[in-house]
């Protein structure tokens, strides 16, 4: 009767007995990637393209613009037309060009600032997670005062304070989007930290520096990976505001945010040229919060419905 | 629900029942792609009769439970079957019907009363809803009713409580109060799903007579779903058993327990037949706990005055419910919580108070297992790496040594090799366990602290974890510290029994002696308020225990009174 | 009730603490000018004098503390000090700033209430009709209309807006000059395209947010439970969902009025709308440090006090404290 389930676990299958063997995923990382690629809704497809297209446009920008980013190669607001595809700026230099590399301005500094954000708000968000105590608490009281003053506000105070130049800019918005990204990322660090296995690890003896990158953060990046999306758009908007504001990039780099004030006058004109670059940035945004809503929808409970 | 794909039943109906169900099949979502969790189940109730629903987790239960009014969770949905009451098919109704019949005649106990009810508003708010929406009767009437039915419940302050908000009563009185409220307009048929699971042993006999009582004094029909065989044989007149969405046997409760017919029944029942023997005291203790008093604040003790001994070798077992301090006593050992007073003695050498201050190779020597194995493996490592780490640190085996270890360990385990490279995600849950006590073992330790690591099981499964544990601890000479608030487990596999009750030890003994009477009165309690496999167990406790009360035998009350 | 009033005071008090260390934040940023900082502000052609009056001015030759205190006390008497614009000019006069920030702030405020009366409204409206009939054709479209609204810069929807609003089709008022002695009505019709802008960006993110908090509360286990005791869908929502639903929804309306405050930066640079967004702007790029600070005080502390109502209200509903045990 019962002695049949003495022996080997995998073996009570024998009997008929057994739980059901739960699904065995045996594809690869980049397998079943490319699964989920295929099952993504339109909006996400888009979004996926849309990216690849900007990162490929940003990095090769020197090989596809036709002519050189700050030069002036024409009179002042020229019209569309076969020279200059999208016309000249205020002082002459080619639209479509200044397009191009502003892609790899732009999205460079967003990119690189938002990765510093990650480093030092993600590091410290675990860290608090698994320490708590009073360092848990330090750190979250500076955060809160941090963030009690409006990003956008705050970035501006300093940048009138150490001046404008792309060191400062991205040093800045660095470290007060790594707020953000603390709270998140203590926020889902500490549902992990107070698992068994990391108190197992605990009782084993393992270091902090043990716990905080192979029991943690490993449990804890689809959340992060969805939170980089949006971090990086908002970062990308400020940056865009900030230039647009006249304290971001200076000139003559090609920003698009910069680019939409310079050429604001054309909108009096009816003429949509500022709106390119207004749009080029609105593009990718939308492209990237398409990508991540659908991640989250996807590593989330929201699955369910009917 | 999906109206248009759905099959109908159209076999002949019984007449006289109550409750029909015919050829059931609910689907469930997971990942995108359906699968079918219920695969058709047929059901019939008669009025005022108790149906017992048993299974293992996944069974299928709560779902056709819900079917049984007409519901699917969202992520369910009904996919053939009807689902007959009193001569209304609820699969095919519209949904304005089908809000008529739910809550006024069939009503539904769900397993956590502090998550059904609405914090924002009374007890007796939520219990006259019901009523008032489908015109059973008045406000007024409604709420004396209320108080009538909280007093048969046996539900203190019966006057005064339903005033209260949920979060103001206990989890035992909540449950009571969630039955009531289901009783409020005297349903036909009320679904329990696995009420008392969740509440302490004390508890849940008061909760179980409460519920056997008014549902015989209003002649309600009843489906009680739980996992517990024991429970199951004092309130059902009949038993269906379920096993991955289908039935494989249906008898009354008597026959049930007597001649089990199919073997997956009979092996249910025999789980509960595991006891070790007595053996020898060991020699010398292992580990010593002197009069040690912890808490998490200065101010609240939540241990106080404990000193045990562990004896090479042999099983202790600390028995209590919660908030007995049991699981802080696991933490004050493994120093993660420093004692607030007294000492530790492990290997006749003082203990370090806390994690810090301990070396490594204390640390080897005191491993600890723990309740959920869902909770206890780190779900983005392999097995692999989950025992080759120990082993990497504390033995220092790297490469082919450690891997030849590896797959020695998990022979121990009894399981097979290629698990080596599975993800935790691609175990089962007794698996899992296994694999958690293989981490364990894996470096050889003394004494291994297993806090409640079978009572997230099935009963089939923790069987076999049970007997594998006594098997390393014959082969291994490791001694545990066994936490369970579970007795029969206790009776499986302890040598010394220590009960534990609000942080202080109320008594222990060598097994034979703690169970045998004469007892601390709250031993006594303990003992009896387990259930046992025999029908009219509980109406001879609640019997048994009303003489003594008219006698004015002061009786210890379940901390939830 | 003492459990609310006392958790109340505790945060009011947390508010007016955080308000402190931030004006301290702000005026240590200060600290960070680089040295030669007056001299480059006046030019090369300054005498040492101008200059050294100048940094008497800011204030640069005392120590920290002094300058704080007398900052913070002459801004709870409400001096913000003196404007840099017109220092080292002969015989000018520097205006307080106090009398610089005054009429600006009339101006957003009165933007933003314009804004939130449309928006607040319609968004949370909104926000219920997506969560009740979510994943059909209506909800799917508003959600990426929505997604849309809240990628896009504000610049770009304000420029969209005022180039076939104001230019190609001349409807309204292409730049927003208002001055004090505009009447209200003529006001209301100048600020349109504006407002427009941020009740475009603003309605899309309460109503996404508006949209998960309820769709999180109809998740609950109660929810199900009243379903269950064949409670109408009517009552299930205003009786069960709704008192539950104030603090999420508190939260909501917190955070995107405050960022009205602040978003509505860019909106007043691109309309020419003079409220104290384009004055701070204006300041930055000057570098007139006073008046930055002034509205930069001003700004945290309306978000201050924007986040300190909404956890209020989560505090005053929570039944939990209402009615401790």
């Amino acid at each position: 009767m019962t002695t049949s389930l003495n022996r080997d676990a995998n073996l009570v299958e024998d009997v008929g007995f057994a739980e059901p063997p739960p699904k065995l995923a045996h594809y690869t990382w980049l397998q079943s990637a490319w699964r989920e690629l295929r099952r993504a809704p339109l909006t996400a497809r888009f979004g996926l393209i849309v990216i690849l297209l900007y990162i490929l446009t940003a990095l090769f920008a020197p090989l596809i613009a036709p002519y050189p980013e700050t030069e002036i190669v024409g009179g002042a607001y020229e019209g569309w037309g076969k020279q200059f595809i999208l016309g000249t700026d205020q002082l002459g230099r080619d639209m479509l060009s200044r397009l191009i590399y502003g892609a790899r301005n732009t999205i460079g500094i967003a990119f690189v600032t938002t990765m510093l954000a990650f480093l030092l708000g993600g590091a410290l968000g675990i860290l608090a997670s698994v320490l708590r105590g009073w360092v848990d608490e330090v750190l979250g009281r500076f955060v809160d005062v941090l963030m009690a003053i409006p990003q956008l506000i705050f970035a501006l105070v300093l940048l009138s304070i150490v001046g404008t130049s792309v060191v400062n800019l991205v040093l800045i918005i660095a470290v007060l989007d790594s707020t953000r990204v603390f709270r998140l990322s203590r926020a889902v660090a500490v549902n992990v930290a107070v698992m068994d296995f990391v108190e197992a690890a605990r009782l084993q003896g393992e270091k902090l520096g043990w716990i905080m990158s192979r029991e943690i953060l490993p449990n804890i990046l689809p959340p992060l990976v969805a939170e980089f999306g949006l971090r990086f758009c908002f970062v990308f908007l400020t940056v865009s505001a900030l230039s647009f504001l006249g304290v971001g990039m200076q000139p003559p780099t090609a920003d698009w945010g910069s680019m939409v004030r310079e050429n604001a006058t054309l909108i009096t004109y009816g003429d949509i040229t500022p709106l390119l670059p207004a749009g080029a940035i609105a593009l990718l945004t939308v492209a990237v919060n398409f990508v991540v809503d659908w991640f989250l929808h996807k590593t989330s409970g929201l699955r369910n419905e009917p | 629900m999906n109206l248009s794909k759905q099959a109908v039943d159209r076999r002949s109906s019984t007449p006289g029942a109550l409750l029909e169900i015919l050829g059931l099949r609910i689907e469930g979502q997971s990942d995108e792609a359906w699968h079918e969790i219920v695969k058709g189940v047929d059901l019939t109730l008669r009025r005022g009769e108790v149906l017992g629903l048993i299974g293992e987790s996944g069974a299928g239960k709560s779902t056709i439970g819900l079917a049984a009014m007409g519901y699917a969770r969202p992520g369910c949905r009904i996919t053939a079957g009807s689902i007959r009451f009193d001569s209304v098919n609820l699969a095919d109704v519209s949904e304005a019907e089908r809000r008529k019949i739910c809550g006024a005649r069939i009503a539904y106990v769900a397993q956590s009363a502090a998550a059904s009810f609405n914090p924002a508003h009374r007890i007796i708010d939520q219990y006259v809803e019901a009523p008032l929406q489908h015109g059973v009767m008045g406000k007024a009437e409604a709420k004396r009713t209320a108080v009538d039915l909280f007093r048969r419940l046996r539900l203190p302050d019966a006057e005064h409580i339903g005033f209260r908000y949920p979060h103001q009563v206990s989890g035992g009185q909540l449950q009571r109060a969630m039955t009531a409220m289901a009783m409020a307009c005297r349903p036909d048929l009320i679904i329990f799903d696995e009420p008392t699971t969740a509440l302490d042993v004390t508890t849940q006999i008061e909760v179980l007579a409460a519920i056997k009582d008014i549902v015989h004094q209003f002649n309600t029909a009843a489906i009680y779903i739980t996992h517990d065989l024991a429970v199951v044989a004092q309130m059902a007149d009949r038993v269906m058993v379920l096993r991955y969405g289908e039935l494989v046997e249906e008898a009354p409760t008597g026959v049930m327990l007597t001649k089990p017919q199919h073997a997956y029944t009979k092996s249910l029942w025999a789980v509960r037949s595991l006891r070790k023997e007595e053996e020898e005291p060991g020699e010398g203790a292992l580990l010593s706990v002197h009069g040690v008093n912890a808490g998490y604040r200065a101010a609240v003790k939540v241990l106080q005055d404990i000193s045990i001994e562990v004896p090479r070798g042999r099983t202790v077992a600390v028995v209590g419910e919660s908030g007995s301090g049991k699981s802080t006593l696991a933490r004050v050992i493994t120093g993660l919580l420093p004692p607030l007073k007294g000492q530790i003695v492990f290997d006749g050498k003082p203990l370090p108070p806390a994690l810090k201050g301990r070396s490594k190779d204390m640390l080897r020597r005191l491993q600890m297992i723990y309740q959920s194995p869902d909770t206890a493996l780190n779900p983005r490592r392999r097995v692999r790496d989950i025992l080759g780490r120990p082993l990497q640190l504390h033995s220092g085996l790297t490469g082919k040594a450690r891997e030849r270890r590896i797959v020695e360990l998990l022979e121990m385990i009894e399981l097979d090799q290629h698990f080596i490279d599975r993800l935790p995600g691609e175990l089962s849950g007794g698996q899992k366990q296994r694999i958690c006590i293989a981490r364990a073992v894996a470096v050889e330790p003394e004494l291994i602290i297993c806090d409640e690591v079978t009572s997230a099981l099935d009963q089939i499964i923790a069987e076999g974890i049970l007997k594998l544990l006594l098997r390393l601890q014959k082969e291994l000479n490791v001694s545990y510290l066994y936490i369970t608030h579970d007795l029969a487990t206790v009776k499986a596999i302890a040598d010394w029994i220590v009960v534990m009750r609000n942080g202080r030890i109320v008594q222990q003994g060598a097994k034979g002696q703690v169970l045998t009477p004469p007892h601390h009165p709250y031993t006594d309690l303990l003992l009896s308020s387990v259930p046992e496999m025999a029908t009219g167990w509980l109406d001879n406790l609640m019997a048994e225990r009303a003489a003594r009360k008219a006698q004015g035998e002061q009786l210890l009350k379940s901390a939830d009174q | 009730m003492n459990a609310i009033v006392a958790t109340v005071l505790k945060r009011l008090g947390l508010g007016v603490v955080t308000l402190f260390v931030v004006s301290i934040i702000i005026s240590l940023a200060i600290e960070m000018l680089p040295g030669d900082f007056a001299k480059s502000m006046l030019g090369q052609a300054a005498t040492p004098e101008t200059v050294a009056a100048l940094r008497k001015d800011i204030g640069l030759d005392r120590p920290l503390a002094v300058r704080y205190f007398d900052w913070i006390s002459g801004v709870v008497r409400g001096d913000f000090g003196y404007s840099l614009a017109g220092a080292g000019s002969l015989g000018g006069s520097r205006r307080p700033v106090a009398d610089l920030i005054k009429p600006r702030l009339a101006n957003t405020l009165f933007l933003a209430a314009v804004t939130a009366i449309i928006a607040v409204p319609l968004a949370l409206i909104l926000g219920m009709l997506g969560a009740l009939y979510r994943n059909s054709l209506f909800d799917r479209i508003v959600n990426v209309v929505t997604l849309t609204s809240i990628s896009s810069p504000e610049f770009f929807v304000a420029y969209i807006l005022m180039l076939f609003l104001a230019i190609k089709l001349p409807i309204f008022h292409s730049l927003a000059n208002v001055s004090p002695d505009t009447p209200f009505f003529e006001r209301l019709g100048r600020i349109a395209l504006p407002s427009l802008t941020l009740v475009l960006v603003i309605i899309a993110h309460m109503m996404r947010m508006t949209r998960a908090a309820i769709i999180n509360l109809l998740g609950s286990p109660y929810i199900e439970m009243a379903r269950l005791k064949g409670i109408s869908p009517a009552r299930i929502i205003y009786h069960h969902a709704l008192p539950n639903a104030w603090a999420p929804i508190a939260n909501v309306i917190a955070i995107n009025l405050a960022y009205l405050i602040v978003g509505v930066v860019v909106v007043e640079v691109v309309f020419t709308y003079p409220g104290i967004g384009q004055l701070m702007v204006d300041a930055v790029s000057k570098r007139d440090l006073p008046v930055v600070q002034g509205c930069a005080l001003i700004f945290a502390g309306t978000y201050i006090l924007l986040n300190l109502i909404a956890d209020i209200v989560s505090i005053v509903t929570n039944p939990r404290l209402l009615h401790p045990r």
